[in-house]
């Protein structure tokens, strides 16, 4: 457990991503740590492709990881993490939601979507990468849009995080409506189990 | 009390709150949207007023006015709303305010989210009003106090200009006191005219503040040099951390200048650093506004070392900079071989094609539907479309294709009108949204009604202004603290305008909407039709469509003609079947196109 981490999350617009990464850092800094982040807010949040950076424990530098300088690589979407793979640290360990999201140019046929050789691409870098079925997971919970809770849960379960599970759900729980604290919940919880 | 969370551009709201904020308007624009979405969640708590104005002109004028009273007054727009206010903007330098004005204008180098680069360092300094650029959402915070006592000890307004990675970064905030400011009043007197002979008074006064403002940054928290060895780097913005970064990753100690001033540039402290350094980079993004300073500085005192930036052509002018970026930079000009770092690629074989992903109207978005109707009803007509900002941009995209021209707010409806002129025989719609409606198409309208320029305009009217983050505008008549408001009706708008065919009809529902489409190109004269359904990303939806399998004969019809992002097809390729996922919002557009009807409500 590090308390110097960068998370890279990769995904597309309206997954989630941005909430997954304030959560993260807010639970850093109720933890004591220092933590920033920056992310894609505008017109890409249109179904385009989105990262978010958290940095934590990282005092006078600015919201962007460097090159090969993230420490975990969170793909909310398997191209997407393909995408980002340029900024992990070969030591660096990725965790990927290995379910699709084809954007329309794929269903229209002008654009190529190789699952399986993106898959296979993933697996031989060479840092340890896992991968999750988020979408399903999400789905069991009651809601595919909670796929970002799913992976915030699978991220607190493998030791990487200088923050308990615990407090990450909590402040997660927080920042949500009422209504659906429910079916993140058991989201959370899901994505949390999935790696054991 | 550990620390809060928050966005620059909450923590600039933050920022204006403690320093005894009184008054703030602004009209929507990304990335700075988020400042007068924040003021509005917390004006009842802190007693400020707050306002969506209609454009940033608006926005500009209605807190100078509040400012003259006395007000502790902030002004919020995106990079390109300064060049709508920049006509009170100009005038204002001149005449100044009582209370204090902070202008915070967002900078989006990249562009992310905009339609231009343009700096508003540079055109603080063409409007001779000092200006704070922030690195990181603390700072945005104190500058925002510093610019409004700075503002009111000077009268006269002060610019904040953060950029995207400032504005859309996070970082722990820690709240101070909320200082209380009491507006005195609005006192009578000739210096609030402005005539030429005031202005000739006002511009040498203006000319002074120059020097004194410039003396004054030499020497506050903002510009202040770290003392290092070999090279010396002067830097603003959030170029200062990627410097920082990428000098911790090459294990060198330069001498950095930052400045927090870029205009009225801080020259004593400029002349300071370049006797402290044999050679100098200067790294900002954009314009090389402390390049060019730096350069005269050195020219004056003979400094003879090198100068590496923008104009020497090692740095670029446009787009957004990196630690990458750089580190590269910095290593060259040393000498250092910017070790290539074992990539995680290394090694492996050629990396697979990505799709491409581009942003794209939402399924269910009414937009789709409007623009579908309209290419229908114009069929092998030779129409041309012109689009206009907003998420109706997205028209553009193939299958729809159906946005010829775009070029700034308002633009639409006028540009279809010139080219009528030229292209009388061909059809020209003029698409626009109904945010961008009030922001600056009515007086477009107004001059097809005048000039008689019988062009074909559509009002997207979706009741929110979608693309920034759905505020409110005066269409919704709700009001940005979420009281009530006029409801001003783009319908009776228009008609007093002069428009004499007018209808309002909803997208979709394809056939009304097509005949309404066909009746105004039959119009002769300038015609109207609002398109009014709700923006498919305020509501939940209330039924999903799905293809019955029995029926669907896969033509792929209602994919390739309206290219909703609720299709897909399990295998990526063209094999498998046609299918709606759970994104399907139940607008039911794809269920009237398809020939066999199989699309139907679950
Ligand atoms: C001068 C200027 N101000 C602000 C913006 C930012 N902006 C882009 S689109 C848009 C509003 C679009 O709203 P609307 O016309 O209702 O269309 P919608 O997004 O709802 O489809 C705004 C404010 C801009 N591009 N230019
Ligand atoms: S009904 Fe058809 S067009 Fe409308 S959102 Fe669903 S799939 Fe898309
Ligand atoms: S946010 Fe609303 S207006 Fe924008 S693309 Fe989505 S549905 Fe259309």
């Amino acid at each position: 457990m590090a308390d110097k981490l960068d998370i890279l999350i990769a995904g597309v617009g309206g997954q989630g991503t941005v909430l997954a990464s304030r959560v993260l850092a807010q639970a850093a800094l109720n933890n004591g740590l220092l933590a920033r982040t920056a992310e894609t807010i505008g017109m890409a949040q249109r179904e385009g492709s989105v990262q978010s950076h958290v940095r934590i424990g990282m005092p006078d530098f600015g919201p962007l990881i460097p090159e090969y300088g993230a420490d975990v690589l969170l793909g909310f979407e398997p191209a997407e993490a393909q995408r980002a793979c340029r900024l992990i640290k070969p030591s660096g360990f990725g965790l990927v939601n290995i379910h699709p999201v084809r954007p329309v140019t794929v269903t229209l046929g002008t654009s190529p979507y190789p699952l399986e050789e993106i898959q296979q691409y993933l697996c031989a870098l060479p840092v340890k990468i896992l991968f999750i079925n988020a979408f399903e997971l999400a789905t069991v919970a009651g809601n595919f849009r909670t796929i970002n809770s799913v992976m915030l849960g699978a991220l607190s379960s493998t030791g990487l995080l200088p923050v308990k599970a615990a407090d990450i759900k909590d402040v997660l729980l927080e920042m949500l409506p009422e209504r659906v604290r429910g079916v993140n919940d058991r989201a959370f919880e899901l994505g949390k189990e999935a790696l054991r | 009390m550990s620390m809060k969370l928050l966005m620059g551009n909450e923590a600039i709201a933050r920022g204006a709150i403690e320093a005894g904020l009184n008054f703030a308007a602004a009209y929507p624009g990304t990335p700075s949207s988020e400042i007068i979405g924040t003021l509005a969640e917390w004006a009842e708590e802190f007693e400020y007023y707050v306002e969506w104005s209609v454009n940033e002109k608006v926005a500009l004028e209605v807190a100078a006015g509040a400012a003259y009273a006395g007000a502790y007054s902030l002004v919020a727009m995106k990079q390109v709303g300064l060049n709508v206010a920049s006509d009170p903007l100009m005038s204002l330098a001149y005449i100044g305010i009582k209370g204090a004005l902070v202008v915070v204008v967002a900078d989006d180098p990249g562009p992310h989210s905009s339609q231009t680069e343009q700096d508003t360092r540079t055109f603080a300094k063409f409007a001779k009003l000092p200006v704070f650029d922030p690195s990181s959402p603390e700072e945005a915070l104190m500058m925002t106090k510093d610019a409004f006592e700075l503002s009111h000890r000077y009268g006269i307004p002060v610019f904040l200009r953060p950029t995207t990675r400032v504005c859309h970064a996070t970082a722990g905030i820690r709240f101070s006191a909320v200082e209380k400011n009491q507006p005195e009043g609005f006192v009578k007197d000739s210096k609030w005219v402005i005539f030429p002979r005031l202005s000739y008074v006002r511009h040498q006064w203006l000319e002074e503040q120059q020097l004194k403002l410039s003396r004054e940054f030499d020497s506050n928290r903002w510009n202040y040099i770290q003392s290092g060895k070999k090279i010396g780097i002067l830097a603003g913005g959030v170029s200062v951390l990627y410097v920082r970064e990428a000098a911790a990753i090459l294990g060198i100690q330069p001498a950095i200048l930052k400045i927090g001033n870029p205009y009225p540039l801080p020259t004593g402290k400029i002349s300071e650093f370049l006797d402290q350094v044999e050679e100098v980079v200067v790294v900002e993004e954009l314009d090389p506004v402390l390049e060019e300073g730096l350069i005269a500085v050195a020219g004056q005192k003979g400094f003879t070392g090198k100068i590496h930036g923008k104009i020497s052509g090692l740095l670029p002018r446009a787009g957004e900079y990196s630690i990458a970026l750089i580190k590269k930079v910095l290593a060259n000009i040393l000498g250092m071989p910017d070790s290539e770092e074992i990539t995680p690629e290394s090694g492996n074989e050629k990396a697979p094609d990505l799709p491409v992903r581009p942003p794209v109207l939402c399924a269910g978005c009414s937009h789709r539907a409007s623009f579908y109707a309209v290419k229908r009803a114009t069929k092998n007509a030779n129409a041309i479309y012109t689009g206009d900002i907003g998420c109706y941009t997205l028209g553009n995209a193939p299958p729809l294709s159906m946005v010829d021209t775009c070029l700034c707010m308002g633009a639409g409806v006028t540009i279809a009108q010139g080219l009528k002129r030229v292209e009388p025989d061909r059809p020209i719609f003029a698409f626009i949204g109904d945010s961008t409606f009030f922001h600056t198409g009515i007086p477009g309208i107004i001059n097809a009604v005048y000039n008689n320029h019988p062009v074909k305009i559509v009002i997207l009217d979706n009741s929110t202004t979608a693309m920034t983050g759905h505020q409110p505008h005066p269409g919704t008549g709700k009001k940005a603290a979420g009281t009530a408001g006029e409801i001003i009706d783009p319908v009776q708008v228009v008609k007093a305008c002069g428009v004499k065919f007018v209808e309002t009809t909803n997208p979709l529902d394809l056939k009304s909407a097509e005949a309404v489409i066909r009746r105004a190109m039959e119009f002769q004269g300038p015609a109207a039709i609002v398109m009014r359904a709700p923006c498919a990303n305020t509501f939940k939806p209330v039924r999903r469509f799905r293809i019955d399998r029995e029926i669907c004969s896969d033509c792929g019809r209602c994919l390739r003609e309206l290219g909703c992002p609720a299709f897909y097809r399990e295998d990526s390729g063209v094999k498998a079947a046609l299918q709606i996922g759970p994104a399907c919002h139940g607008c039911g557009l794809c269920s009237q196109i398809c020939p066999l009807g199989a699309i139907k409500a679950e």
